[in-house]
């Protein structure tokens, strides 16, 4: 994905303004930067979820594949299907495990049972849950642990086979144990898939991803290799959040 | 400083207002559990000697002194039927399009608003005069001018308009426990959907309504069972005194059991001989309405487990 001139407001409040990044395919992007940057403004205008709060205004350019998502024509919900998102607290529908997962494929007009549950299957594999609820699948998924719910609604979103998974924070609410299987998770879909992930925590930007970008007050700036971006920055700002001096 | 400071003492009182509040609103819930106690207790006690199987079973008899109050019963049950069937789709339609489609600034949705809240406000005789006015004069004598030669068919009081009268007293009520029941929905759940590729549609009838429901269904109920006893709106509209036979058709007469409290207490020409009948049937209208209640109670502590196990 590319974004070019990016800007996002809030009514008249500028959230984001100028962002030209690119995300490259199949590697990991992270997004680090003090609170109120932007950071979540900017994933959510990579699958048009700002178009569902009242008064935001986009403009510029994003790209998927070559073509532009804000562009005449294009229906919001065909991007969000190229496009999945999880978010900072993971959101199980109530619904059995199984239908949290399939809900996606439903959805998108799906029929055939078995296609459905192998898809199932396969996500919640891919997700490092299959192991856990291979036996509940017909239980809520409001039963599960925090960090279960969580890779639950990773493999929801990874059941629908997207090409881009936005991550926003996907564990700030967990315990370190927790933490510390999203993490694996993500590092394990390196390659496989392009994914673009918020973060407040610098050890875990190191750890699984292959750029980090760096947003201050609504402006990227910085981005690059995170081995550069944590240990050789060209900006005096990044080097300021990152040695912990302010945010 | 030393003004503000408090009294360096531990042993007495200074919450002498706390005893009087706790006093004065223990009392009100004594009293009101008490004038309780007592309606239903009478209502009970009188009725229940009358409450026999032929009495739910049969018909009035020897100018109402005997027999029972079957179509008055079949009468209130069909009536609310017909009500629920009318005004449940429109209410939740309506509350649907009020928060998921209008944007609260747009006018027409502060319209729908004001006429909703104020419509809750209107006394229910009113509803009854304007079923007579608009149902019966307007639109039924419509009806018979084009369908049936001019002839009376449903440009006369029955079951059908009744039904519509009544939907519109219950529609706000529904409309605005939808509309409570769907904005209590958490936003997240939304996004999680939307964010899946789901239309605004599949979000709605896949994750909305069904993590609404308990509400929707709880505060339906609730209108319902407050519609089923109400006697004013029905009254001009298509409520009988007393009928050889029960209602087959939409635009037939029929009885109802509130209307036939009033027609026992006010109508008869013996009261000693309608008194069993009366509170009979007055219980039988409260355990009616009892059961709509319960089931009410049922499904909201059935959906509180449910979202608890969500915490
Ligand atoms: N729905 C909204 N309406 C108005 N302003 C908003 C809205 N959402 C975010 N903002 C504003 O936009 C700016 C960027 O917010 P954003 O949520 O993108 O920051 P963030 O970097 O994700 O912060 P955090 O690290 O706390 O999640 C903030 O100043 C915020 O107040
Ligand atoms: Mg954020």
């Amino acid at each position: 994905m590319r974004a070019r001139d990016l800007c996002v407001r809030y009514g008249q409040k500028v959230a984001i303004k100028d962002v030209d990044i690119d995300v490259h395919t199949n590697q990991v992007l992270a997004l680090i930067g003090p609170s109120g940057c932007g950071k979540s403004t900017f994933l959510r205008s990579l699958n048009r979820m700002n178009d569902t709060v009242p008064g935001v205004s986009v403009t510029g350019h994003v790209d998927l594949d070559g073509e532009p998502i804000y562009g005449p024509n294009v229906d919001p919900v065909l991007v969000r299907r190229r496009v999945g998102m999880v978010f900072q607290r993971s959101n199980p529908f109530p619904k059995s495990i199984f239908e949290n997962v399939a809900y996606g494929l439903r959805i998108a007009g799906m029929r055939e049972r078995d296609v459905i549950a192998e898809r199932v299957e396969r996500a919640l594999r891919h997700a490092a849950l299959w192991d856990e609820v291979k036996d509940r699948l017909p239980e809520s998924g409001l039963g599960l642990s925090g960090g279960q719910q969580q890779r639950l609604c990773i493999a929801r979103a990874l059941a629908v086979e997207p090409e881009v998974l936005l991550m926003d924070e996907p564990a700030s609410a967990l315990d370190p144990i927790a933490t510390a299987k999203i993490e694996d998770l993500v590092a394990d879909l390196r390659g496989e898939l392009t994914i673009v992930i918020v973060t407040h925590n610098m050890q875990q930007a190191a750890r699984v991803s292959q750029r980090t970008g760096f947003f201050y007050m609504g402006r990227l700036v910085e981005v690059g290799e995170t081995s550069q971006v944590f240990t050789r920055p060209r900006e005096r700002e990044t080097e300021d959040y990152i040695t912990g001096r302010f945010g | 400083m030393s003004a503000a400071a408090p009294p360096r003492r531990l042993v007495g009182t200074v919450r002498h207002g706390d005893r009087a509040l706790q006093t004065v609103t223990l009392g009100s819930v004594v009293l009101i559990l008490a004038m309780l106690v007592v309606l239903l207790g009478d209502v009970a006690l009188g009725g229940a000697r009358t409450l026999t199987w032929e009495f739910l079973t049969a018909a009035p008899r020897d100018g109402m002194t005997a027999g029972g109050v079957f179509p008055a019963i079949f009468g209130t049950v069909a009536l609310t039927l017909l009500m629920t069937l009318a005004a449940v789709p429109a209410g939740v339609a309506t509350a649907i399009y009020l928060t998921e489609f209008a944007s609260t600034e747009s006018r027409l949705a502060r319209l729908i608003r004001v006429s909703v809240s104020n419509l809750a406000g209107v006394p229910s005789i009113v509803f009854g005069l304007f079923g007579l006015g608009f149902f019966i004069a307007t639109v039924g004598k419509a009806i018979d001018g084009v369908a049936f030669g001019g002839q009376p068919t449903y440009g006369k009081p029955c079951l059908l308009w009744s039904s519509l009268t009544l939907a519109i007293l219950t529609l706000p009520v529904v409309v605005v426990a939808t509309e409570e029941a769907i904005l209590a929905v958490p936003r997240e759940l939304r996004d999680g959907s939307l964010a899946l590729g789901a239309t605004r549609m599949q979000t709605i009838l896949r994750v909305v309504l069904p993590e609404a429901m308990g509400g929707i269904l709880t505060g339906t109920i609730l209108a319902v069972s407050r519609g089923a006893g109400e006697v004013a709106p029905i009254l001009f509209t298509g409520v009988a005194y007393y009928l050889p036979y029960l209602p087959s058709h939409l635009n037939d007469p029929f009885m109802s059991l509130g209307y036939h409290v009033y027609v026992l207490a006010t109508q008869s020409p013996d009261v000693d001989r309608t008194k069993p009948l009366l509170y009979g049937t007055a219980l039988v209208l409260l355990i009616l309405t009892f059961l709509l209640n319960l089931a009410a109670i049922w499904i909201r502590s059935r959906t509180r487990r449910h979202s608890r196990a969500a915490a």
